[in-house]
């Protein structure tokens, strides 16, 4: 979240899309019903299907899965016609004004620089005008044609209410009603909260999904303002720390990335990720990269990093292409990996096309899985009935179950949407035979390094010369390593303005990453944790509720990163002189010497705002970007593609580009997954998966109450699919995709309706997905034994949000 | 229980003066239907707090699970698609005991102290005392108590007395993560309630209103319905009142009557016997059979 949970209280609007929080988050969305109560907000809700959340909505509209980017494209174009924005922030703190190469372009679904052979753009042309500083030229009329407010203008067109309407089955009255709510929070004294997650994230165009909402929460001003945000609710606790913590194939802690066999030493790796500002007097704060990266490397190889052995850059490994999930089941499934760690993963349930990931374990040598359930992937091998109809004699893969502990069986610290750290006390032991992951982890890793130790190997000096400094070395504490993300000095660090005197002693904690050098002088685990275990002990353990502004600040309360700041961007809550856009609604403000206000101010504290610093500090150009540049796969601005499995053949928005645009054109599809994509002919019905309020996941079919409020695997058709193929409420149906078919009970339900796309009549089919062959509820089939083996073309995530299906009596 | 056996005002079947020395302040649950959002905290609060176990179930086609109140669940959310101004609404109802004041189960009740009803207005079932004559459900115009198949004796939502007695909140009050449940007096609940009106009102429900039904006495749930004029689309009953039969039946004119009619067999089997003398039994095998 770029805002935090309790902040949605602030909103005067709440647009709800991409999203169920009622249903994923109940305890989250008591905030949203707080805005409604006591800040009268109106909720709209946009799904593919009536859900909780939109029982509780002011307006509701039902979309075809796989097509935000259309709605949202449209309400794009109509801030821009109705000129609903809020243009004095639009000019200072977005790309707005940025003037384009002229060579950029965008023709028929397609972007500059596309190829096709290779599946991906060469983004030369995306890019800024630059002067011979090599600062970015802007027009702050936003008349240039060349510019981005020009650009994005042209862009847009294209998506008009009944365009929008005719791909996404929303009735253009509903639409614009819609985008009328939307458009009241130009206002400076209105704000709009937008929630949102894996209903966006779970698309071959997840990322832009995303992008798409940010481009409109920065046109209506509404990014660092309490009540505002582009707000990721987060699924799996503790999946916030999951990706705070790099624990993905490309990331390192703190969002930094892990080097490619592109980067041969150090200074080539640093060169590449320290950006150089693209405006004059900008924070451009990943310049500081060098600091943070040599910090963590101090922090994990100790006094074997030093500045001229690089700091053991070589120690790191090398992608040299990527390995995220997707990659990781299609080498398994090629036979290239032949070992797997699990760990607090069901990969045969959370991955998709259950047919090749079975197909893939079983080619695999050993299996170890780490949980504290026994999971479906951790019995894949063995037969459970049509369920998971495996012959378990043809099945090698040797399995080692090692039983870990629950979060209530262990201290540690958990990372909410919100990015505050809240540290918990273990309440239990852990039952049998059951230990604590890090305490599972380090007798892995100890029993490796006595065995490098003994036999050698290749390249040993990483697992050998690893300090491992840790009280018990079987089992580090969660307050040892807690206290190592956070960071100390390593040598007495002086005070920049005054070298005479120290800043921080050498064996202290770091208060903030403020202090981190890039000469080897400090260690931290992870730069944007620094600040959670100081000097002054753990702040994480805070416990004060006291909340001074009343906008829901409560800065005491645990910790959040970066540096306790609550609301991320909250310079752009002022106006460019520093006052705040809504007196009665103000948060960081400048005194005339300072910037104060309830929150840690994301601006460098003294810079005045003549001097003409902007909010978004992270990026070179100091401002919000409409524009994307290089940063997306698949183009600087959202388009509109259909999903893999679409019932067109041609994309509306792009209809002459005969067939090359109708989906993602930078998406990687496996040899193979293609051939398994199903066409609208055979497979009518568009299908979308998600989660109910009763169970979380693969998790709670195994506790007892759990089970008995959801108690078995359902499938949702609208009134008229079901008269459509005969079929009752509450019997058994099959549900048929090109990768396999399940069989489920039918809830035949007013809350999804036939939408009209193109013409013709479109079917939505909802799959809930908790049910397995293993827990307490009843058996049933894993539904992603039907969902496409593809992913969003810049992170992978795959698509489980919309394919297609087809549903017959069983 | 010996201090909430004070607290006692009513008690079926029975005819002794309940205890006088104190009064508690009246209470009541408060369930803002325009806040819920269905998660089934509160099922899985009374589960846990109650220490009840359902069966896992089958689905039948809806999102209400277990299929209905039983002795395991007191409490249970009943999901209703309804379309009311050519607009869908998913009405979701928290379903359970009411609390009427004016209680028909304990009227119905033959059992002496099996259904109680506290001084706070609390009604409570005490299952020793229960027969499992069933007249409870009966007389319920809630459709709520459940006869109890293992034992015989019949359950229901108890507003969580032990928990009201030491001064907590019922268990699915604690656990509603919207606060679509409030606890309080029951002043203070309708208060609140009402202050829930202008808004519902301002935003298109127009006839939203509390229901706090008449016909019982009014209730110790009451609730807010964003659909205020039509609270059978929530599954609740439009006038509820305690059947006519059970009003007589409980009131003195029906211990007049009993009595009055006791005196009247009598007196009808005495002048019987005066005027027709003792019933004499024909002899044996007079009984048109023949062997």
């Amino acid at each position: 979240m770029t805002n935090h949970w309790a902040d949605i209280k602030n909103a005067d609007v709440v647009l709800v899309m991409g999203g169920n929080p009622a249903e994923a988050h109940p305890c989250g969305f008591k905030w949203v019903i707080e805005a409604k109560v006591k800040n009268k907000a109106r909720l709209i809700v946009v799904d593919p299907r009536f859900t909780r959340t939109a029982a509780v909505a002011d307006q509701f509209a039902q979309l075809r899965p796989g097509t935000d980017i259309a709605f949202l494209g449209g309400v794009i174009r109509y801030l821009l016609e109705n000129d609903a924005i809020q243009k004095e922030y639009v000019k200072a703190y977005t790309n707005a004004s940025f003037l384009l190469r002229e060579d950029y372009g965008f023709h028929d679904g397609l972007f500059t620089g596309y190829d096709e052979a290779k599946r991906s753009y060469d983004k030369t042309t995306w890019a800024y005008q630059l002067d011979k500083d090599g600062y970015a030229k802007v027009d702050p009329t936003l008349q240039d044609p060349h510019c981005v407010y020009q650009a994005m203008k042209r862009h847009y067109a294209r998506y008009t209410p009944e365009l929008v309407s005719r791909v996404s089955g929303v009735p253009a009255a509903d639409f614009l009603a819609i985008c009328k709510t939307i458009a009241s929070t130009a206002a400076p004294n209105r704000v709009m909260t937008s929630l949102y997650a894996l209903g966006w994230t779970q698309h071959t165009v997840g990322s832009q999904n995303i992008r798409t909402m940010a481009c409109i929460q920065l046109l209506l001003g509404n990014m660092g303002l309490p009540g505002g945000g582009v707000n990721a609710l987060r699924g799996h606790s503790n999946i916030q720390g999951l990706t705070d913590l790099g624990v993905m194939s490309h990331l390192l802690p703190g969002y930094l990335t892990l080097p490619t066999d592109q980067d041969p030493d150090l200074k080539t790796y640093l060169q590449k990720r320290t950006p150089k500002p693209l405006r004059p007097g900008q924070m451009n704060y990943w310049q500081n990269y060098p600091k943070f990266f040599v910090s963590l490397l101090k922090a994990w190889f100790g006094a074997e990093a030093t500045k001229e052995n690089d700091f053991r850059f070589d120690w790191l490994p090398k992608n040299d292409k990527t390995y995220d999930i997707l990659a990781a089941f299609e080498l398994m499934y090629q036979g290239k990996i032949n070992g797997y760690f699990c760990q607090g993963f069901n990969p045969l349930a959370s991955v998709p096309d259950k047919g090749k990931l079975t197909a893939a374990l079983s080619k695999l040598k050993y299996l170890v899985v780490i949980d504290p359930l026994s999971t479906e992937t951790s019995t894949f091998w063995k037969k459970h009935g049509e369920f998971n109809d495996v012959d378990s004699r043809a099945i090698q893969t040797e399995v080692f179950r090692l039983p870990s502990s629950c979060f209530a069986e262990e201290d540690g610290s958990l990372v909410s949407s919100s990015r505050v750290l809240q540290w918990h006390w273990k309440a239990a032991d852990p039952p049998g035979e059951a230990k604590g992951d890090p305490e599972i982890m380090a007798e892995i890793f100890l029993a490796l390094r006595a065995l490098y130790q003994k036999e050698g190997g290749t390249f040993p000096d990483p697992i050998v010369k690893l300090p491992w400094p840790y009280r018990s070395p079987r089992a580090p504490a969660p307050d040892e390593l807690a206290r190592e993300f956070n960071g100390r000095a390593l040598a007495d660090i002086p005070e920049p303005k005054d070298k005479t005197k120290t800043l921080v002693k050498e064996g202290e904690q770091l208060a903030t990453f403020v202090h981190l050098q890039a000469d080897g002088s400090t260690a931290c685990g992870c730069w944007i944790f620094c600040g959670s275990w100081t000097q002054n002990g753990n702040q994480m353990a805070r416990r004060d509720t006291a909340d001074p502004s009343g906008l829901g600040t409560t800065p005491g309360w645990a910790w959040s990163w970066p540096a306790n700041r609550r609301i991320l961007y909250n310079r752009a809550s002022a106006d460019p002189a520093g006052k705040p856009w809504d007196a009665s609604r103000k948060y960081l403000f400048w005194t005339g010497k300072k910037w104060a206000g309830p929150d840690v101010p994301d601006i460098k504290p003294d810079a005045a705002p003549d001097q003409g610093m902007s909010p978004f500090i992270m990026n070179a150009e100091g401002v919000g970007k409409l524009f994307a540049l290089g940063g997306m796969a698949e183009g600087p601005f959202p388009e509109h593609y259909e999903p893999m499995e679409t019932p067109l053949s041609v994309n509306p928005f792009s209809p002459k580009s005969a067939g090359k645009t109708l989906s993602n054109p930078a998406v990687r599809v496996f040899k193979g997954d293609r051939e398994k994509f199903g066409s609208p002919k055979d497979f009518p019905f568009v299908a979308t998966t998600y989660r109910l309020t009763e169970h979380f996941h693969f998790w709670t079919k195994h506790t007892r109450i759990a089970a008995v409020l959801q108690p078995e695997a359902f499938v949702e058709i609208g009134e008229e699919l079901a008269k459509l193929r005969g079929i009752r409420n509450g019997e058994f149906i099959v549900v048929r995709s090109k990768r396999g078919q399940i069989k489920v009970k039918a809830l035949v339900t007013k809350r999804i309706h036939a939408l009209t796309i193109e013409g013709q009549e479109v079917h939505t089919v909802g799959l809930p997905l908790h049910w397995g062959f293993e827990g307490l509820t009843k058996p049933g089939y894993l539904v992603n034994t039907l969902t496409p083996f593809v992913g969003d073309a810049n992170i992978q995530t795959p698509e489980f949000k919309a394919f297609l299906v087809d549903v017959q009596k069983a | 229980m010996a201090l909430m056996s004070l607290d006692v005002v009513n008690q079926s079947a029975s005819t002794s003066t309940t205890p006088q020395a104190r009064r508690t302040l009246e209470v009541a649950k408060l369930i803002d239907i325009s806040r819920c959002i269905g998660c089934k905290a509160c099922q899985s609060a009374c589960m846990e707090w109650n220490d009840l176990r359902d069966v896992v179930g089958v689905q039948e086609g809806f999102y209400t699970s277990p299929p209905d109140l039983s002795d395991q669940s007191w409490t249970l959310m009943r999901f209703n698609e309804q379309v009311i101004d050519g607009r869908l609404q998913w009405l979701i109802l928290k379903d359970g005991c009411l609390h009427c004041q004016d209680p028909g189960c304990l009227k119905a009740c033959p059992a002496p102290g099996a259904v109680i009803q506290h001084s706070n207005g609390i009604v409570d079932f005490q299952e020793t005392n229960c027969i499992g004559c069933g007249y409870c459900i009966a007389g319920c115009p809630f459709h709520i108590p459940r006869l109890s198949g293992k034992d015989s004796k019949v359950y229901k939502c108890t507003l969580c007395s032990d928990r009201v007695g030491v001064g907590l909140e019922p268990a699915c009050v604690k656990a509603c993560p919207t606060q679509a449940l409030g606890f309080g007096s029951k002043d203070d609940m309708l208060f609140q309630a009402e202050h829930r009106l202008d808004d519902l009102r301002e935003r298109g429900f127009a006839k939203a209103a509390v229901y706090d039904p008449k016909g019982v006495g009014g209730t110790h749930v009451v609730l807010v319905l964003p659909h205020g004029d039509r609270p059978e689309a929530y599954g609740l009953p439009a006038n509820p009142r305690v059947g006519p039969l059970l009003t007589v039946w409980r009131s003195g004119l029906a211990r007049a009557a009993g009595v009055v009619t006791m005196v009247a067999v009598l007196a009808a089997g005495i002048l019987h016997y005066m005027r027709r003398g003792p019933l004499e039994v024909p002899p044996e095998g007079d009984q048109g059979v023949k062997p």
